[in-house]
């Protein structure tokens, strides 16, 4: 009898959380009036625009998790070796993306970087793709850093680096060879977490008039009915998985893992 | 070796991150923190105090109202539920099921999000629907997925998660002795709540909830799949300014853009704040 109330709490919760999900996938199957069928989905992955706002919100996502973790990875770990008392700030000015709203950032960037100014990144198509990417490694930074000096915290670095140093490696070779694979698993955890934030990116990507996938989606809810539903539910079964994979990877221990596995 | 003789290729190694940083997020914003205080003709308050303008504090107000219903409706759903779950004496099993859930859902925010509940609130949506068959119109009851209380119920997706995954340690932290304590010494349940269950949970609570309060204040990709841009909440106000210079002054959009950094900072510090004394008790 005590457990009636967590379990009416926990039913009302799971309610509120599954029946939006069952909608949207109850009202992608109706495009076709009276019956049920996948048209709706047929229809997103048959349009070009689909096609190509998605490969290029790919390409930007996957820019930006290189872009970040090249960045992230040699200052956090170099932080760690020789400027422990550099990490604070460090750290500080990697939170920083969680207090500006992105269209703060955008603004800022539009402003600093428009066509007047000392570097017109945004007068080229080249320039303009590039300060997305920019934009998306800022946003990310919270968690990649905090992934990737997570995973440096878990390994022995100073033997690592004194070791490979003794070998004859240089700074650049520690960094690529012996610190990246080390740290793999946080960084692809920070990765997955990076996909999914850039993914589906809307004010950044909207204000630089890119062709990305988060204002073609609003521009699909404003011109179809059942094609919304149908995204919705493949963004949700996504970033699930992406989730998924993000905490495999955040609790794999150092050395180990799939990849390892998949080689043998 | 000390600190003040390193040798200077030592500070080499965290060029480039300062260098982007610098470049990418910190120069932009003391940009637009210097034009906030800008005219073609020098320096002046007047952005600053163009933010009273009815227009403009009136989209902060309601912002403001916004968040604060939608961080209050998620802190006391998520608290339930939170409690619920570590408390309530639930399978094992179901209390990690919803803890991986929340992982997801407090992630899946933005046009998705507004698709979804469309599909379940809109003017045709699945509930919506249903209650009409049972004779009850929602719509007709003033009700709308588009409006103020509908937007709330829409953050509650991802609010309501945020909440949990982020109270759920404090409630852990709650030790079992503290209430045989209470219990021993003639307490009831409702005594250990009010003596010292809430004073002990009340730093974290008020935490999280401005947390979640700095969480809606920022959202805007729902908002306009859901209201187009019809719904003049300062971020949706700030994005129009930027796409077309609705104010008729250019400078006014930075002072749209600090006012928003500005509720960010406090309320994040306060939860900061707030955190570091609720953890006194999660030693």
């Amino acid at each position: 009898m005590k457990r009636i109330l967590p379990w009416t709490v926990v039913t009302l919760a799971g309610l509120y959380f599954l029946v939006p999900l069952y909608a949207a996938f109850q009202f992608s199957l109706q495009m076709r009036r009276g019956e049920i069928t996948l048209d709706a989905y047929r229809a997103v992955f048959q349009s070009d625009v689909f096609l190509n706002a998605l490969g290029f919100s790919l390409t930007a996502s996957v820019a930006a998790i290189l872009f970040g973790a090249g960045l992230v990875v040699p200052t956090a770990w170099w932080v760690r070796l020789r400027l422990p008392r550099l990490r604070p700030v460090i750290e500080f000015i990697s939170l920083l993306p969680l207090i500006i709203p992105s269209v703060v950032l955008v603004f800022g960037h539009i402003r600093m970087f428009g066509s007047s100014s000392w570097l017109p990144l945004t007068t080229s198509d080249l320039g303009t793709n590039f300060l997305l990417i920019a934009g998306y490694v800022v946003l990310s930074l919270p968690y990649m850093f905090r992934a990737v000096d997570n995973g440096l915290a878990a390994i022995d670095i100073r033997t690592l680096t004194e070791a490979a140093e003794s070998l004859g490696a240089s700074r650049l070779r520690v960094v690529l060879w012996v610190i990246f694979p080390n740290i793999r698993a946080a960084i692809v955890s920070g990765a997955f977490l990076t996909f999914s934030i850039c993914l589906g990116e809307f004010a950044i990507a909207s204000l630089l008039n890119r062709p990305a996938f988060g204002p073609y989606m609003v521009q699909l809810g404003q011109d179809r009915a059942y094609e919304p539903a149908a995204l919705a539910i493949m963004s949700f079964a996504l970033t699930w998985v992406l989730m998924a994979l993000m905490q495999a990877f955040a609790h794999m221990k150092p050395g180990s893992g799939l990849f390892r596995k998949a080689v043998k | 070796m000390n600190a003040s003789f390193r040798p200077l290729w030592t500070w080499a190694g965290v060029v480039p991150w300062f260098g982007f940083t610098f470049l990418f997020l910190i120069a932009p914003l003391f940009y637009l923190i210097a034009g906030a205080f800008q005219s073609p003709e020098g320096l002046t308050l007047a952005n600053m105090a163009g933010l009273a303008a009815p227009e403009i504090a009136s989209a902060f107000w309601l912002s403001i109202r916004l968040s604060l219903a939608s961080a209050a409706v998620g802190t006391v759903a998520g608290l339930l539920l939170a409690h619920a779950l570590v408390l309530g004496g639930l399978p094992v099993g179901l209390r990690r099921a919803v803890t991986a859930f929340s992982g997801v859902a407090s992630n899946f925010a933005g046009v998705p999000l507004a698709f979804a509940f469309i599909a379940t609130l809109g003017r045709l949506g699945l509930v919506t629907m249903a209650l009409k068959a049972l004779g009850l119109n929602i719509y007709g009851l003033g009700f709308s997925l588009f409006s103020f209380w509908g937007l709330a119920l829409t953050y509650l997706y991802f609010q309501m998660p945020l909440m949990l995954l982020v109270i759920t340690p404090a409630l852990e932290g709650l030790k079992p002795e503290w209430r045989e304590a209470a219990e021993s010494l003639g307490a009831s349940p409702w005594d250990y709540w009010a003596r010292v269950g809430a004073p002990v949970l009340a730093p974290s609570v008020l935490g999280c909830f401005l947390l979640l309060f700095a969480n809606a204040f920022g959202t805007l990709a729902t908002v306009i799949a859901l209201t187009g841009s019809n719904f003049s909440v300062v971020p949706i106000l700030l994005f129009q300014q930027i796409r077309g210079n609705v104010l008729y002054n250019p400078n006014l959009g930075y002072a749209l853009a600090l006012g928003m950094v500005l509720i960010m900072v406090v309320s994040n510090l306060l939860y900061l704040g707030l955190r570091a004394r609720a953890e006194r008790w999660q030693k």
